[in-house]
């Protein structure tokens, strides 16, 4: 028995021997390719892990010169070199939730309409025009923000809200035009393709039974929306919801041209206001202290961390839902 | 009958009941309805005040002195094909292989984190890519440049590409790589000879669309490509590009350079549509196909 043993080791061995290189032989190339591209993926970590690295290098000055104080101080003065991101942190905030609150009736109705509701043909026009509202340049919305929406707010909507909803806090003030309000409503079309097609997809992957079940029962059409597709799917649309809200926090170009840029809190949504990435656009270039410099930098590397959270946020409601298996 | 004593009731709340459901019913076509009107609005307006705005002097032409009337873009059109061009160079290979590498061998560790990463990285705000991009080349280079632009862009550009890529190199059917590696194909071979080849033109889809997504973008490229009055061609130096011309033409106080940023912004709507509905007629006979 031992014999057989160990002739069976030697045998064994030998052959793997013999196969070890054997396909050390064949398979060299193919082990580069792999470890090429490990490394070329792998780029995809280090370059997200260096943009939080430089930020955070050119940001320390400022870091170590305000430090906490930077975040609830309120004031933004370039000339006197005293720099507290309240104001630009306020703006972002006020303008999204503002923006998300216009958008998602708005993207949840189109949504459901395309999912729900349309005929096929109507259903596919109306998903590519909601594309092309997301493939337009940022820079356009600016522009056409800056010459049509400020006037058109500043000549009739601001007026009429100041004259019949004046007693608000949020509706006094002169009419400006570029201001809060005109922020919101741009980044309200730009987050709304975002938002709207990720909820219609979510929309889709509801089970047809669910439908069939409800209006089998005897229930309208709004009622079989709201008791099986609304209900089935509350999760993944605040999924949907986040993610637009994560576009809108970190939104730059248009929101730099329509916002005014001041950097003021006020409750009033017809005030200039500026937000984060407006601040880092509208004066990086002209920044000429190393303190603004690393100031701005501070803004940006706070940005990143809110995007960041957000972001990884959204994605695990919408990765534990693909686990639970979406619906199917 | 028990019935009959509660028809007016019953009555009462199925009208109620039809009632509301053709005001749902009406609202959610009324909101799909202002989507629609909002992209006509917006791209209506653009044709309406950039058609005038573009003649033959506008593509060759670059900008004159401050308050002289006429001039073009032809710098801002050559620098963003440039800055393009440099991007896609360094962005495509880039994105292909890491969606290669994600839908070949990214089951392990390293796939999920690389998978995360790309998904953070495409949420970073455009903004904050041009600081990194402003640290990483503008600082050590010491001026502005369309390179630092460029790899701005790529930086862009790669989330997109590697997801695509990615999702459509899943769709390739398992039997398709074992048939070349039972002919004794090396891996390495299959992979880029077998699959990736043989979807190349949906693959393409996803490239042009990041293209298309990068050639729009502007604040990347406010601190690093900068902005140049003169036309350019070269890469260490500062350059002008369609996106940054049209923010500094909109907000300066001249009605010609208003006129301009408006032609500009009909230039660049058309390229990105162009863009997206050739990559949407490149995908749809091949989804239908399926």
């Amino acid at each position: 028995m031992p014999d057989v043993n160990t002739d069976l080791g030697h045998l064994k061995e030998l052959a793997q021997n013999k196969f070890r290189s054997f396909g050390k032989e064949i398979h060299k190339p193919d082990r580069n390719f792999l470890w090429f591209l490990r490394i070329v993926a792998s780029a995809v970590i280090a370059c997200l892990l260096s943009v939080g690295l430089f930020l955070l290098l050119k940001a320390w000055p400022a870091l170590y010169h305000t430090g906490l104080r930077f975040l609830y101080t309120n004031t933004w003065d370039p000339v006197g070199d005293v720099y507290g991101a309240l104001p630009v942190v306020f703006g972002t905030l006020l303008s999204s939730f503002l923006a998300l609150i216009l958008s998602v009736p708005l993207s949840l109705g189109i949504a459901l309409f395309v999912s729900e509701l349309a005929p096929r043909r109507l259903a596919r026009f109306v998903s590519f025009t909601v594309e092309m509202l997301a493939a337009i340049p940022s820079v356009v919305y600016g522009l056409w923000g800056i010459f049509v929406l400020a006037p058109w707010l500043r000549t009739v909507v601001e007026p009429f809200l100041g004259t019949y909803f004046g007693f608000l806090p949020f509706f006094q003030g002169p009419p400006y035009g570029v201001g809060m309000l005109a922020a919101s409503l741009i980044l309200a079309v730009m987050i709304t393709p975002t938002i709207s097609s990720i909820a219609r997809e979510i929309f889709r992957a509801v089970p047809s039974n669910y439908r069939e079940a409800a209006l089998a029962l005897g229930a309208t059409r709004w009622e079989m929306i709201r008791l099986s597709v609304l209900s089935a799917s509350w999760s993944g649309v605040l999924g949907a919801v986040v993610l637009g809200l994560g576009r809108a926090l970190g939104e730059t170009m248009a929101v730099t041209m329509v916002i005014g840029n001041r950097a003021d809190i006020s409750l009033s949504l017809f005030s200039p206001g500026q937000s984060m990435a407006s601040v880092i656009a509208n004066e990086y270039v002209e920044a000429t202290s190393d303190i603004h410099l690393a100031a701005l930098a501070e803004v940006g590397l706070l940005l990143f961390a809110v995007t960041f959270l957000v972001n990884s946020g959204a994605r695990l409601i919408v990765l534990r839902l693909k686990t639970k298996g979406g619906g199917r | 009958m028990i019935t009959g004593h509660l028809t007016p009731f019953l009555e009462a709340r199925d009208t109620r009941r039809r009632v509301s459901n053709l005001v749902a019913c009406g609202t959610l076509t009324f909101l799909s309805g202002v989507a629609i009107g909002a992209l006509f609005l917006v791209f209506g307006y653009v044709l309406y005040r950039g058609f005038p705005a573009i003649n033959w002097a506008f593509f060759i032409e670059t900008p004159r002195p401050v308050g002289e009337v006429g001039g073009g873009l032809a710098n801002a059109m050559v620098g963003s094909l440039i800055i393009l061009l440099l991007a896609s160079l360094l962005g495509i290979p880039w994105g292909i292989l890491t969606g290669v590498y994600l839908s070949e061998y990214g089951r392990g560790r390293l796939g999920s984190a690389v998978r995360f990463c790309s998904d953070m990285l495409s949420s970073v705000p455009s903004i904050v890519i041009g600081l990194f991009a402003y640290a990483l080349l503008v600082v050590p280079m010491k001026h502005f440049s369309a390179l630092a632009g460029s790899v701005a862009l790529a930086v862009m550009m790669v989330p997109t590409i590697a997801r695509s890529t990615e999702e459509l190199l899943r769709l390739v059917p398992n039997h398709i790589r074992e048939a070349g590696l039972a002919l004794g194909v090396p891996r390495w071979k299959v992979i880029l000879l077998i699959v990736l080849r043989g979807n190349l033109s949906a693959i393409l889809t996803g490239v042009m669309l990041a293209i298309a997504r990068a050639s729009g973008e502007t604040a990347p490229l406010l601190f690093t490509a900068l902005n140049s009055r003169f036309l350019s061609w070269r890469v260490d130096q500062p350059i002008a590009s369609l996106p940054v011309q049209i923010y500094t033409y909109a907000i300066a106080p001249f009605d010609d350079w208003h006129r301009q940023a408006w032609g500009g912004a009909l230039v660049l709507v058309v390229f990105v549509f162009s863009l997206n509905l050739l990559a949407r007629s490149v995908i749809r006979p091949k989804m239908t196909r399926d």
